[in-house]
C-alpha cells in the first residue's frame, strides 16, 4: 500500500524526492562521464571494461532520468501544482535532461567510433573534462537553490560561468594543439568533433544558468 | 404553501444568488486568481461551507432579523431585495467587486424615500468610511506582512513543492473559514426577511428556519457557481500580478484587519485586560481584499498595479448603494401603482407627554409641546415638524424621538407565553416580568421595554461601557425575541 498519498503532505514529499532524485542521476552521470573518459584514455580506448561500464551506467542512468521527468511533469500537470513556475520548471527540467542525453551521446560516440587522442593531448582532455565537470556540479547545485534556497543560486550560477569560461580556454588550446600536430587532417578533424561536444556540455549548463537567473527574478519577485 | 410568499421569496434568492456571485471573491479570488485552487474545487468548497454556515450558525443565532427588517411589508422587502440584487448583478456581470450590504442598505434608503420614512444618514458617513478605510488599513497591513513572510519563508528555505503544498493547503483552510462565516453572517440579509412567512415547517432534525437557510444558501452556491469566476478572477488577477504567497497574505491582511477594527469580542477582551482597545472603525470584506492585492501590488513595483480596474472598481463601490436607492425608489413606484402590490404598511407616528418626558434629556422638549397629540403618517413628516420647531436639534436624538413615536398598540397575549419559553431562550425571571403583564396594551414599544426593565432587572441594560456591550447586547437579542412574538409581522 502507498502510504505517501495517506499523509497530507505525502504527495508532496514524494514529487520533492523525485525532483531530488533527477538531479542526482544527473550529478551522477556527471561523476561517471568523467570516470569514463579517465578509463577510455587510460585503459587503451573503447575496449576498456571499466570504460563500457561507466558506458552502461550511465545508459541507465539516463533513462531512469527520462521516465522521473516524465513523472515529474505528469504530476505537476495533473495536480496543477506550482501554477506560476510550473513552465519554467519544465523547461528547467527538459534542459537538464538534455545535459544527461548529451553525457550518454558523447560516450556512445567514444565507444563507437574510438577517436585516438595522441598521448601529449591526455592531460589537457582530462583538464576539459574536469572544468565540465565542475561546471555542470555548479549548475546541479545552483538548481537545487532554486528549489531551496533562493538567495543562493547567484552562488552557484556565478561559478557555472566561471567554470565554462575555462572550459572554453582549455576547449581553444586543445584544437589548437590537434591542428598544429602532424595528425591527418581526417583524425584532427575528428577529434575536433570530440572535442567540441565535450565543450558543449558546459555551454549547455551555461545556457541553464542564463535561464535559471530570470526564473529566479521571478520567483524572488 | 401560498404561491406569493413563494414569489416574494424568489427575491432573496435572487439576491442570495447575487451574494454568491460576488462575495465569492472576497474568499477565493485570490486563490483561483494565481490558480493555485481550481474555480471548481473553490466553488464546491464555498457551496458546502456557505450552506453549513447558514444552517448551523446562521440559524442558530437568537436574532435573525435582517437589514431589509426595517421594512414593514413583505411586498416592499422584495422589491428593495430586488432592487440590490440587480445592482449587484450588474455589477458581478462586469466583474467588480462591491458589498453587497452597502447595495441592500441603499435598497432601503429607496424604499424610505418612497415612502416618507426618516433616513438615519449616518449609515452613509459609515459607508463611505468603509471605501476609505477597508482598503488602506488591508493595504498597509498587506504591505508589511507581505515583506514580514518573505523573509521568514527566506530564513526556512521551504522547497518549492512543499511550499506550494502549504500555500494551497493555507488557501483552502481560508477559504472554509471565509465561506462558513459568509453562509452564517449574511444568510439573515438574504432570507431573513422572509422568516414571517416561512413556508416550511420542521422536518427532522432540521427546523423549518434552517430550511429556509439552506434553500437561501442554495442560491448562494448556485451564484457562485454560474458568474463567481469573474468578479474572483478581477479580485485575484486582474488588478495586479500576484504570486500564490501574496494570495495567502492577501487573505490573513483581509481577515486581520476586519478582526482588529470589527471585532467586538478582541474589543471586549482587550478591556478586560486593561488594556487600550483598538477602535472600531467601519470595514468591509469586499473593500478590504482590494486593498489588500494594492499593497502587494505597491511592493513589486507601483506600474504593476492597473489602476483603469482599480478606477472602476471605485466607482463600483460608489455606484452601489446610490444606485440602489434610485433603482429600488422606482421599482417600489412602479409596484405600487402597475400591480397595486402593497409595498408599506401604513403606521402611525403621535407625540404625547410620555414620549416628550422619555426625550427632555437630549431635546429641548418644551418647544415640542404643540405636536402633543398629533398624529403623522410618515416618520419623515413628523421629522419635518421638529426640524421646524428645533432646527438646530442633534440629528440622533431627534431622529430616536422621532423613531419612538410610532404607534404600535402592544398586547401582551397570555396565550403565547408558552411561546417565551421553548428554546430556553429567555431566563425564568425574564419570562415571569413578561408574564407579569399579561394582557396589558402598550401604545408604544419602548413602553414595554420600560415595563419588563421595571419588572426584572434582567430587562435593564447597563451602563454604556466596553465591558457592557456583551450584556447589553444579550438582553438587546433577548428582548427581540419577545417583540418579535407581540408585533406584527410582515405581511
Amino acid at each position: 500500500m502507498n502510504t505517501a498519498n495517506l499523509s497530507l503532505f505525502g504527495k508532496t514529499k514524494a514529487l520533492e524526492h523525485k525532483v531530488d532524485e533527477f538531479l542526482d542521476v544527473l550529478s551522477e552521470c556527471n561523476i561517471f562521464f568523467k570516470a569514463a573518459i579517465t578509463y577510455f584514455l587510460e585503459a587503451g580506448g573503447n575496449g576498456a571494461a571499466a570504460f563500457q561500464q561507466k558506458v552502461k551506467e550511465v545508459n541507465s542512468k539516463e533513462s531512469h532520468a527520462d521516465s522521473l521527468r516524465r513523472d515529474i511533469e505528469t504530476e505537476l500537470y495533473e495536480q496543477a501544482l506550482i501554477p506560476d513556475f510550473r513552465g519554467d520548471i519544465l523547461s528547467l527540467l527538459e534542459d537538464l535532461d538534455n545535459l544527461i542525453n548529451l553525457f550518454e551521446e558523447n560516450l556512445i560516440n567514444f565507444s563507437i567510433e574510438n577517436p585516438q587522442f595522441p598521448a601529449e593531448n591526455h592531460k589537457e582532455l582530462k583538464m576539459l573534462c574536469e572544468q565540465v565537470a565542475l561546471c555542470v556540479e555548479s549548475c546541479v547545485m545552483s538548481t537545487r537553490a532554486f528549489f531551496r534556497d533562493i538567495k543562493a543560486v547567484r552562488d552557484h550560477s556565478h561559478k557555472v560561468m566561471l567554470y565554462e569560461k575555462e572550459a572554453d580556454k582549455i576547449c581553444i588550446a586543445l584544437k589548437t594543439a590537434i591542428f598544429k600536430s602532424d595528425l591527418p587532417l581526417d583524425q584532427k578533424s575528428h577529434l575536433r568533433n570530440f572535442v567540441d561536444k565535450i565543450d558543449q556540455l558546459a555551454n549547455e549548463a551555461e545556457d541553464v544558468c542564463d535561464f535559471l537567473a530570470i526564473y529566479t527574478i521571478k520567483r524572488a519577485a | 404553501m401560498e404561491l406569493s410568499v413563494l414569489f416574494f421569496m424568489s427575491s432573496g434568492l435572487f439576491l442570495g444568488w447575487s451574494l454568491g456571485a460576488n462575495d465569492a471573491a472576497n474568499i477565493f479570488g485570490t486563490a483561483v486568481g494565481t490558480r493555485m485552487i481550481k474555480f471548481t474545487t473553490a466553488a464546491l468548497i464555498c457551496s458546502i461551507f456557505v450552506l453549513l454556515g447558514a444552517v448551523i450558525s446562521g440559524a442558530g443565532a437568537a436574532h435573525t432579523l435582517s437589514k431589509l427588517g426595517d421594512i414593514n411589508a413583505l411586498g416592499g422587502a422584495f422589491v428593495a431585495a430586488f432592487a440590490a440584487a440587480a445592482v449587484v448583478a450588474w455589477l458581478t456581470i462586469l466583474g467588480l467587486p462591491v458589498s453587497t450590504t452597502q447595495a441592500i442598505v441603499g435598497a432601503i434608503i429607496g424604499w424610505n424615500f418612497f415612502t416618507g420614512m426618516a433616513t438615519d444618514f449616518s449609515v452613509f458617513k459609515t459607508i463611505v468610511g468603509t471605501w476609505f478605510l477597508s482598503p488602506v488599513l488591508t493595504a498597509i497591513f498587506s504591505y508589511f506582512m507581505y515583506k514580514g513572510v518573505m523573509w521568514w519563508l527566506n530564513q526556512q528555505k521551504f522547497h518549492l513543492i512543499s511550499l506550494d503544498a502549504f500555500t494551497r493547503y493555507a488557501l483552502l483552510f481560508a477559504g472554509v473559514l471565509g465561506a462558513y462565516s459568509l453562509g452564517a453572517n449574511n444568510i439573515a440579509n438574504v432570507m431573513g426577511v422572509f422568516i414571517g412567512a416561512n413556508p416550511f415547517g420542521d422536518v427532522g432534525f432540521l427546523s423549518g428556519l434552517q430550511i429556509l437557510f439552506a434553500v437561501g444558501s442554495i442560491a448562494i452556491a448556485a451564484g457562485v457557481y454560474t458568474y463567481g469566476k469573474r468578479v474572483m478572477m478581477t479580485v485575484g488577477d486582474s488588478i495586479a500580478p500576484l504570486t500564490p504567497v501574496g494570495a495567502v497574505v492577501v487573505v490573513l491582511s483581509t481577515s486581520l484587519v476586519l478582526f482588529l477594527f470589527a471585532s467586538e469580542d478582541l474589543e471586549y477582551f482587550l478591556a478586560s485586560l486593561g488594556l487600550p482597545t483598538i477602535p472600531l472603525v467601519p470595514v468591509s470584506s469586499s473593500q478590504a481584499v482590494v486593498g489588500g492585492v494594492i499593497g502587494i501590488g505597491l511592493i513589486k513595483n507601483a506600474s504593476n498595479i492597473r489602476w483603469g480596474v482599480t478606477g472602476r472598481i471605485v466607482v463600483a463601490w460608489v455606484q452601489t448603494p446610490i444606485v440602489s436607492a434610485i433603482a429600488s425608489f422606482f421599482m417600489l413606484f412602479l409596484i405600487q401603482n402597475v400591480f397595486a402590490i402593497t409595498v408599506f404598511q401604513s403606521v402611525e407616528f403621535e407625540v404625547s407627554q410620555p414620549l416628550l418626558e422619555r426625550h427632555a434629556k437630549h431635546l429641548d422638549v418644551k418647544s415640542l409641546q404643540s405636536l402633543i397629540g398629533k398624529k403623522y403618517s410618515t416618520s419623515g413628516a413628523l421629522k419635518n415638524e421638529v426640524d421646524t420647531l428645533l432646527p438646530h436639534a442633534e440629528y440622533k436624538p431627534e431622529l430616536r424621538f422621532v423613531q419612538d413615536a410610532k404607534i404600535e398598540e402592544i398586547t401582551v397575549d397570555p396565550s403565547r407565553f408558552p411561546e417565551l419559553e421553548k428554546g430556553g431562550l429567555l431566563t425564568r425571571p425574564q419570562i415571569d416580568a413578561v408574564r407579569a403583564l399579561a394582557g396589558k396594551t402598550f401604545k408604544y414599544r419602548w413602553q414595554l421595554v420600560d415595563a419588563m426593565a421595571q419588572n426584572s432587572e434582567t430587562w435593564r441594560m447597563k451602563e454604556r461601557t466596553v465591558l457592557n456591550k456583551p450584556y447589553n447586547k444579550e438582553v438587546d437579542h433577548r428582548l427581540e425575541i419577545v417583540l418579535d412574538l407581540y408585533t406584527a409581522k410582515m405581511k
